[in-house]
């Protein structure tokens, strides 16, 4: 395998943005990550994006994203219909070929445009789920229920994981969500559907993200301290949710382990969590213990651009390692309901 | 397009609704029609895995080893109608388009016989009622039509039997008669969107509406965009500086549409083309008239005709079309760039 790092991450400070669209959205993004990587904006060899057309309710939005990053003379490009955090992955894959040392991965949207909860609900099975409506928090808290169940633990689980969230978000001046509580004042909310609380619930969020990778020398040239991919990969569950075991995530126990998350220990960890009980099953599948910095950035709780959010996992486990906080960081991020789709990254300095 | 803001600098922002009025019509295929046929005769149907496991609902291929299901009819197996609760989450405010006006409970339920449970909504009237393991029973619609609605929704076993009101909308309709399989449903699809022009966009929108063509210049390459889109996608780039430009222009290419294909297009044969307005960089796509459609032509000098002012609405339709000016025509090489 070629050695490939992270050697820059930009991302938008995250806020229902009622007048930029999405390539106004986008474009600063873009530009500071590859200011900050230091690669002629024509010499990057790649470029990949994630997001998704339901979002603004337009076919191939993502080609309109392109103004976003100067594609002329053409460039060598693709999309995934998926958070920017696959779109990283092929970027990856692309970069294993050896021809070309650098690429452009970048994810967007722009939820405050329609329910996203709702909106959401297209991707289901169309004969027997979609015509019921089941929206994207109603199926969260069947699996978060179902959690509890299985594993004996309470409200009071879910309360503190998004009090920790909170207070971490305090320092990320991307967050949108500016407020520190305490699980008893969140168990004092009325649930949205039980047993979710809107605390426990990701914000809507308007935003983009945007990495810069890198190939061997060209990362060390690039970048004081790369943060290597030492492990990549991703992993989907069957689509009928009757099917599959909901109390756990074992895609993500999976892909965790091909990716190498237990191979040495782990400092750092972002997990693209949207509810609160998401993050304790992702704890679970990952084997990450107590000594772990889970999301110290806050989360999807904080700042959910979603298509972005995934790839903002990776950007902020990578900006530990670079900045020196962190040795060795997994990110992770998901796609689906009740955690259909997950993806697990290992990052390393030298 | 109704469109609204709340500031002149702001984006103008406009609600759109995609959806298939009726719900996009689906072929279903042996399998999931064999389960919605059940629904309609109120019976719940899945189908046996080889290891004889039951999935309900059915689905076509194995989840575990991908190996087809259903090829016998002997695979359908009946199950229910009862069965327990393995997960739910109550609803205390449902949305419009939950199944259920009052509050209920979403919940996976595995039927009698079955081996893994379905998505319902259950109605047990408070959520001090509901728990996990709660034993329920389906509540069957007056009118069944191969859907999956044509369970209103399982309620508390032991409560009263009860049937629900007959009710149309998207659910679909009567394509198969008693003992014909359900080969068509309806699947309800609408998204509602506040969709925002954003900020360049709606400089422009705003100049149509005061009869102005505005244009955005790059400030790296100095062209002029036409419409703007706030950036320059050759050099990736914010275009800021605004460029009112006249509304005369030339017609790089165009194309006779002898086909009426929208009530709303004008009547045919007509002329849509690709207009170089004087000072831009990029043409715009407008309509023109004023002439035979047969006597358009490359390099035909044009200005826009527009709406009254009282009509014009913040859309590129504030021109009506565009109409020959009488100059001469602009030669080939003056436009040949733009082509």
């Amino acid at each position: 395998m070629r050695d490939v790092a992270v050697v820059a991450f930009a991302q938008s400070n995250a806020a229902t943005d009622a007048h930029r669209n999405e390539v106004e959205i986008l474009m600063p993004v873009v530009t500071e990550a590859i200011d900050r990587s230091g690669i002629g904006r024509h010499d990057l060899g790649f470029v990949c994006s994630g997001s998704c057309d339901y979002l603004i309710g337009a076919p191939f939005s993502f080609v309109q994203a392109l103004d976003a990053i100067g594609a002329w003379p053409p460039v060598r490009e693709s999309h995934v219909e998926q958070d920017g955090a696959w779109a990283l992955y092929e970027a990856w894959v692309r970069l294993q070929h050896g021809d070309v040392d650098s690429a452009l991965v970048y994810g967007f949207g722009k939820t405050s445009m329609g329910d996203l909860s709702e909106v959401l609900t297209l991707q289901l099975d169309p004969y027997f789920v979609a015509p019921l409506w089941p929206d994207a928090v109603s199926l969260a808290a069947l699996q978060a229920r179902a959690y509890l169940e299985a594993t004996g633990k309470g409200e009071r689980d879910l309360a503190e994981v998004v009090a920790r969230s909170r207070a971490a978000a305090m320092g990320n001046p991307h967050a949108v969500v500016h407020e520190a509580r305490s699980a008893d004042e969140m168990l004092r909310e009325p649930t949205v559907v039980s047993p979710l609380r809107p605390s426990d619930c990701p914000p809507v969020t308007d935003g983009a993200a945007a990495v810069v990778l890198a190939a061997g020398d060209r990362a060390r040239e690039l970048c004081e301290r790369p943060a290597w991919i030492r492990g990549i990969d991703h992993r989907i569950e069957a689509h009928a949710l009757g099917c599959r075991d909901i109390t756990r995530s074992e895609s993500t126990r999976l892909a965790g382990e091909r990716a190498g998350v237990g191979d040495a220990p782990v400092d750092v960890a972002e997990l693209h969590a949207q509810f609160s009980h998401e993050e304790l099953i992702l704890r679970d599948a990952l084997g990450l213990g107590e000594r772990v910095d889970v999301n110290p950035s806050g989360g999807a709780l904080a700042a959910n651009p979603m298509m972005a959010t995934g790839l903002i996992r990776i950007g902020e486990a990578a900006s530990r390692v670079s900045d020196g906080g962190a040795r060795r960081a997994v990110a992770h991020a998901s796609s689906g309901p009740c955690l259909q789709h997950n993806l697990v990254c290992v990052l390393e300095g030298e | 397009m109704s469109a609204r803001s709340e500031a002149a600098t702001d984006s103008l922002i406009a609600h759109h609704v995609l959806e298939f009025p009726g719900g996009y019509k689906r072929s279903v295929g042996p399998v999931v029609g064999r389960f919605l046929t059940g629904l309609r005769d109120r019976r719940i149907v899945g189908v046996r895995r080889p290891d004889g496991r039951v999935l309900v609902p059915p689905t076509e291929y194995d989840p575990e080893t991908s190996e087809a299901l259903g090829g016998d009819p002997s695979d359908f197996v009946e199950v229910g109608p009862a069965g327990v609760v393995t997960t739910w989450g109550w609803v205390a405010a449902p949305r419009a388009k939950h199944p259920l006006g009052h509050p209920f409970a979403w919940a996976l339920i595995r039927l009698d016989g079955a081996d893994t449970p379905m998505l319902h909504a259950v109605d047990a009237g408070s959520e001090d009622a509901m728990a996990t393991g709660l034993r329920v029973r389906p509540r069957w619609r007056a009118e069944t039509v191969g859907h999956i609605s044509d369970i209103e929704a399982f309620q508390p076993e032991g409560g009263e039997p009860e049937v629900g009101e007959p009710e149309g909308g998207e659910r679909g309709e009567h394509v198969a008669g008693d003992g014909e399989q359900v080969t068509i449903m309806a699947a309800p699809i609408r998204i509602d969107l506040d969709v925002g022009a954003g900020t360049a966009q709606s400089k422009f929108l705003r100049g149509l509406m005061a009869g102005k063509i505005r244009g955005q210049r790059c400030p790296v390459c100095t062209k002029v965009y036409l419409p703007p889109r706030g950036s320059c996608p050759t050099d990736g780039v914010p275009t800021e500086e605004e460029v009112e430009l006249p509304d005369t222009g030339t017609v790089t290419t165009f194309c006779v549409v002898n086909i009426a294909f929208s009530e709303l297009a004008p009547e045919v044969p007509y002329v849509c083309a690709q207009v170089l307005v004087d000072g831009a960089d990029t043409a715009l796509f407008g309509l023109v008239a004023g002439l035979p459609a047969a006597d358009c032509r490359m390099g035909l000098r044009v200005r826009a005709v527009w709406q009254p002012p009282d009509e014009r609405r913040p859309s590129t339709e504030c021109i009506k079309w565009f109409e020959p000016t009488g100059e001469a025509d602009a030669p080939y090489d003056a436009y040949k760039a733009y082509l």
